[in-house]
């Protein structure tokens, strides 16, 4: 058996543990950039609040009913995240992080009343780390999806549902749309419409070879699993990035060329040092540049850079993005975006390089371990690139911004005493 | 690529030190005070109503989720969705100061008190931070 566990509007619950005054109450969690609604309490979600709905949008309305509202805290949402899959390790060896909201356990071998053992999931996530959370529990990953989302949906559950019978999951997939399978998008949902596939019990009993010619190889593992048979394994070590993307938008449209190269070098830097954590190497980056889509002229224009050996130095990869970025640039127009993506990686030990072509030296590698050691003790951004400017004018607009509870000296939270 | 690797071992030369079979590991704080660090928070005091027990303005709290709260522990709790340090009175259902210019907080019936944790230690800096 496997175990779904899925926090509760995950960010909005991180912004109620050391803010009880909010528990109960309406909060919502905006996205980098206070652009879009990302996250929304329960409260929030009875006031018609909808998911991704812009911020300029639907302020008023915040406002009117005392919502209270929070730019992206990462740093508090990592934490909670990891301290969520430490306290789920006391539950099962095998922990799965499929995000930083939902985990994966494996139960395998043991025999327990799944009831019971999901409750006491959600009692010790709530009195150790004070996260809402719903279980599902079933014999495959797409069954503990859909457990999952009956323990949310169906109150009589409680918050926990465990489908260990076949009678318990095709109750469940006659009432489940199609399209709510774990794997099966809305445009697949489409097709299956087509041939009478309506829900997810029609799709468990479906001919798999018959699909299989309408659709793809996947979804006779859907089906495989939708009946109890697990297909999908537990990978306990998610594989190490194959890409590593830095992309944000400014907090004020940029025209001008000097701001966007040192927001770039700033994003270059930061996917650098993502790249020396996991200890990888870049062969080529690609950078791009744009415009508002809403924008009437709308301007979008990215470019790959091959960098003359594999490299993890900040200095080398930001001037490459810097220059890739002058070349995209055009005065003009008001850009909103950039990014910066290293996507040809290569492990470090295999980038020793050969006797004939230049690798990087080794002074450059102490110098950025340097760099690192010092960033981790004294914190991010204590030394940087000349590059990235000293007035970062550009940076992300993070109005509502509640402090880093949990990882940073200077707010910590204050207890009256 | 294989061979990259074999070159790249360090060679033990010489004598290994005689020191290394009497490693042990450094003393850690985190150790000591941490027991369950998925529950475990930080706070700053704030206030004087608990310095008859030693726990100062700005001291740092270590204050543990997971321990459940007995009678004479001290506790952070939610008190009108503020968070409040005191002394646990569980025999006469309401709350503590460690200062006597702070009366007991009776716990009502009907009242609901949150504890959102036991505090294991408090730190004090006695230079200046």
């Amino acid at each position: 058996m496997l175990a779904l566990v899925d926090c509760n509007s995950c960010y909005a619950s991180c912004e109620q543990i050391f803010r009880p005054d909010l528990r109960g109450r309406p909060v919502v969690v905006l996205s980098n950039n206070d652009g879009f609604v990302v996250a929304r309490s329960k409260e929030a979600k009875a006031l018609g609040i909808g998911d991704l709905q812009p911020f300029f949008k639907i302020e008023h309305l915040l406002r009117r009913h005392k919502v209270a509202i929070f730019s992206s805290n990462y740093p508090l949402y990592g934490d909670i995240s990891h301290r969520v899959m430490e306290t789920l390790k006391g539950f099962s060896p095998e922990v799965e992080v499929y995000s930083i909201d939902e985990m994966f356990l494996n139960l395998y071998g043991l025999q327990e009343q799944w009831l019971d053992y999901g409750q006491r999931i959600r009692t010790t996530l709530w009195r150790d780390v004070r996260m809402p959370v719903g279980v599902g529990i079933a014999p495959s990953k797409t069954l503990a999806k859909l457990a999952n989302r009956a323990a949310k949906k169906i109150a009589s559950c409680n918050g926990v549902c465990a489908l260990d019978t076949p009678q318990k999951w095709q109750w469940l997939q006659k009432r489940m749309p199609v399209d709510k399978v774990w794997g099966v998008g809305r445009r697949l949902a489409k097709r299956l419409g087509h041939l009478g596939i309506e829900t997810a019990y029609d799709l468990a009993q479906a001919n798999p070879k018959i699909l299989r010619r309408h659709t793809n190889i996947n979804i006779e593992r859907t089906i495989e699993e939708l009946n109890g048979v697990p297909c999908l394994s537990l990978e306990e070590q998610p594989p190490a990035k194959k890409q590593i993307y830095c992309t944000r938008s400014f907090g004020e449209k940029l025209t001008e060329l000097q701001p966007i190269q040192q927001a770039i070098s700033l994003y270059a830097s930061r996917a650098a040092e993502k790249l020396r954590a996991q200890e990888c190497l870049v062969a080529s980056i690609h950078i791009f540049l744009h415009t508002s889509p809403h924008e009437p002229h709308y301007y979008s224009r990215s470019t790959l850079v091959q960098c003359p050996y594999a490299t993890d130095d900040s200095r080398l990869i930001a001037s490459l993005a810097k220059g890739a970025i002058a070349e995209l640039y055009r005065p003009g127009h008001r850009f909103m975006k950039a990014g910066v993506g290293l996507v040809e990686l290569v492990p470090r030990s295999l980038g020793q390089g050969d006797l004939f072509t230049a690798g990087q030296p080794a002074r450059a590698g102490e110098m950025m371990q340097a760099l690192d050691r010092v960033n981790q003790r004294f914190g991010r951004g204590t030394l940087f690139l000349g590059a990235e400017g000293v007035h970062k004018h550009w940076k992300m607009r993070q109005a509502y911004r509640s402090p880093a509870y949990t990882t940073r000296w200077e707010a910590l939270p204050l207890v009256d005493v | 690529m294989k061979l990259a690797t074999l070159y790249s071992h360090g060679v033990a030369a010489g004598f290994p030190s005689p020191a290394d079979d009497h490693k042990e590991k450094s003393l850690s704080l985190d150790q000591h005070l941490i027991t369950h660090p998925a529950a475990t928070f930080m706070a700053r005091a704030n206030g004087d109503s608990m310095q008859g027990l030693g726990i100062f303005d700005r001291d740092l709290l270590v204050v543990d989720r997971s321990l459940t709260p007995v009678h004479g522990d001290v506790v952070v709790v939610a008190l009108d969705g503020q968070l409040t340090c005191k002394v646990l009175d569980r025999h006469h259902g309401r709350l503590l100061s460690a200062n006597d210019r702070y009366p007991p907080i009776p716990v009502w019936e009907g009242q609901e008190l949150i504890v959102e944790g036991v505090v294991k230690a408090s730190i004090r800096y006695h230079r200046p931070r």
